[in-house]
């Protein structure tokens, strides 16, 4: 009896959370869709039915195309140098090296500056080709200075936001590190096996599950990159520097295209939920542990 | 650890993590720097280092032409607001979870888990009509409705997973002894767990002080926190790096330092406790 009241009180103590979560969840998702299929501008205000026309606007809308390949390369991108970077510097900080501790508050800092900050730091103090920090180091050895923004603006926009996370895959990829065995890498040094030997056969293997949960983290949070866009390039110059989200930014706010927009919604959804997919599998495996 | 390390191998590797380290802070540092000085050093060519005349001009003209008071006090508001409330929702939420698991208590954190999945973008126009209907675009209220349900998975999963190593029969215990459950929760709970509650505080007032999408889409100048202040500088007239720099070094310093404080419970935190 004790314990049927205590799943009562428990049910009941669960409730506002999962209520709220469930109404915050469903409710703008069921919107978002409903508009997807609406003939509807903020511009109008009449509203009709559009069945798949704004999917197919969307879709054919040669920003679209560039859009989800802009969205790949950042993506992509940010997370080669993330990864690669951030287990050179894991590796690096876990050997005894002296102020240990203050290199790691250092490397792990840009994580804590706010999207915006970081953007318009690189943008102005670092990447102004005339009085900026790389053009003065260019000029010392004699080459001429790039418009980072205007010349290579993905790719500028991937190292403000590869600077970003790649504290937060050292930071993972370090603490991984700290809990490998230290006598089975002993044992294993003692047997002859070399340092190469030693990280393809005992730290990869040891670390594999914490690099898969670091880059399935990050491509979350980097499908929805967006402010470093609006305050460096605001998507330009054209559309190269425009993202998923930044396209739908535009076609809501900017053109006032609610449908439009909406659709674009709906595909993003679709395409965080083939990598939330993995991502909820692993950490579901944990939950078992 | 105990393994001995020559002088000369360790000297090459405190040399290289040192350079690297210093490269990776140098823009953080760089803005610290140009933050002392006047607007004309600040795009001084080749760039001064240290030898300008450090001033505090830009730090007093940032607060006179733009009330950066206001926008500090807004961003305090809503990024402790919304991690207040989340917080109250959660606590009840977690001990269900941790202390009383029914059959569905995984799946149901599961599935808290995956709301944090769906796109901020996705919803964004919904929100947006609604805020603009009921009056809520621009307002701290609005902001610390929109944040609080964004950190409330992630609250109530680092709780969880706080209570998880908290012993059960001792709660059971005070139970016995005709605790109601109102008191459990807050003499027998809530002291065990404070260092957990205290770090899930922590991360959520970092993560929610540099939200940068529903911050820059739903404010505008009244509620805008210092995301949106500070990204009204990336406009192309003029050059004012030495006040951006001021702006910034304050907008920064508090986070940067909670976040050297909260390494550890970052890495649980964002991970889900996949990586401890």
């Amino acid at each position: 009896m004790a314990t049927m009241q205590m799943r009562t009180t428990a049910r009941a103590m669960m409730a506002p959370a999962v209520i709220l979560l469930l109404v915050w969840m469903v409710v703008p998702l069921a919107a978002t869709l409903y508009y997807s299929f609406q003939n509807y501008t903020l511009l109008n205000p009449v509203i009709s039915f559009a069945g798949l026309d704004n999917y197919y606007y969307f879709i054919t809308d040669p920003a679209f195309a560039s859009a989800v390949l802009n969205t790949i390369y950042l993506v992509g991108g940010v997370l080669l140098i993330t990864v690669i970077g951030g287990l050179f510097l894991a590796l690096l900080i876990d050997q005894p090296i002296f102020g240990q501790g203050i290199v790691r508050i250092l490397v792990i800092s840009p994580f804590f500056v706010m999207p915006t900050v970081a953007a318009l730091v690189w943008k102005n103090m670092l990447m102004n080709p005339i009085y900026g920090i790389f053009a003065w180091l260019f000029s010392l050895v004699g080459l001429p200075p790039v418009d980072f923004l205007a010349q290579i603006p993905l790719l500028s926009i991937i190292l403000i936001v590869a600077w970003q996370w790649l504290p937060f895959a050292t930071l993972i990829l370090l603490t991984a590190l700290q809990s490998l065995d230290g006598e089975q890498m002993e044992a294993a040094e003692m047997d002859g096996a070399g340092v190469v030997s030693r990280f393809i056969y005992l730290v990869l293997p040891h670390l594999s599950r914490a690099i898969t949960v670091v880059i399935l983290i990050e491509t979350i949070f980097l499908l929805g990159v967006f402010a470093e866009i609006l305050v460096t390039t605001n998507g330009g110059p054209g559309t190269a520097s425009t993202n998923l989200p930044f396209l739908v930014y535009t076609q809501a706010l900017l053109n006032f295209d609610v449908g439009s927009a909406s659709a674009g919604g709906i595909i993003a959804v679709v395409v965080a939920n083939i990598v939330a997919f993995f991502l909820m599998r692993i950490i579901g495996k944990n939950l078992e542990a | 650890m105990a393994r001995s390390v020559s002088t000369s191998r360790r000297v090459t590797f405190t040399v290289i993590a040192w350079v690297i380290a210093l490269i990776l802070f140098f823009p953080i540092l760089w803005t610290i720097i140009t933050s002392f000085k006047s607007e004309g050093d600040a795009i001084a060519f080749p760039p001064v280092f240290l030898n300008f005349h450090w001033t505090l001009d830009s730090y007093r003209e940032v607060q006179e032409r733009s009330d950066y008071l206001l926008h500090v006090w807004n961003s305090a508001a809503i990024s402790f607001g919304s991690t207040l409330i989340a917080l109250l929702i959660s606590i009840p939420a977690a001990w269900a979870m941790a202390f009383n698991p029914g059959k569905r208590t995984k799946d149901i954190l599961m599935w808290m888990l995956s709301t944090k999945m769906m796109p901020a973008v996705a919803v964004l126009v919904p929100f947006y009509l609604a805020f603009k209907n009921l009056g809520l675009l621009d307002t701290k209220l609005g902001l610390i409705i929109i944040l609080t349900m964004m950190n409330l998975p992630i609250i109530v999963w680092m709780l969880y997973s706080y209570f998880k190593e908290i012993p059960g029969e001792i709660l059971e215990a005070a139970r016995m002894d005709g605790a109601t459950l109102g008191k459990e929760i807050v003499y027998v709970l809530a002291p065990m767990a404070v260092p957990g509650i205290a770090s899930t505080v922590l991360l959520n007032i970092i993560l929610s002080w540099n939200e940068a999408f529903w911050t820059l889409n739903l404010s505008a100048s009244q509620a805008a926190p210092l995301s949106t202040f500070i990204a009204s500088y990336s406009s192309p007239e003029g050059l004012f790096w030495a006040k951006l720099s001021a702006a910034s070094t304050l907008a920064i310093a508090p986070i940067l330092v909670m976040g050297w404080f909260s390494q550890k419970q970052l890495v649980r935190g964002l991970t889900f406790g996949a990586v401890k």
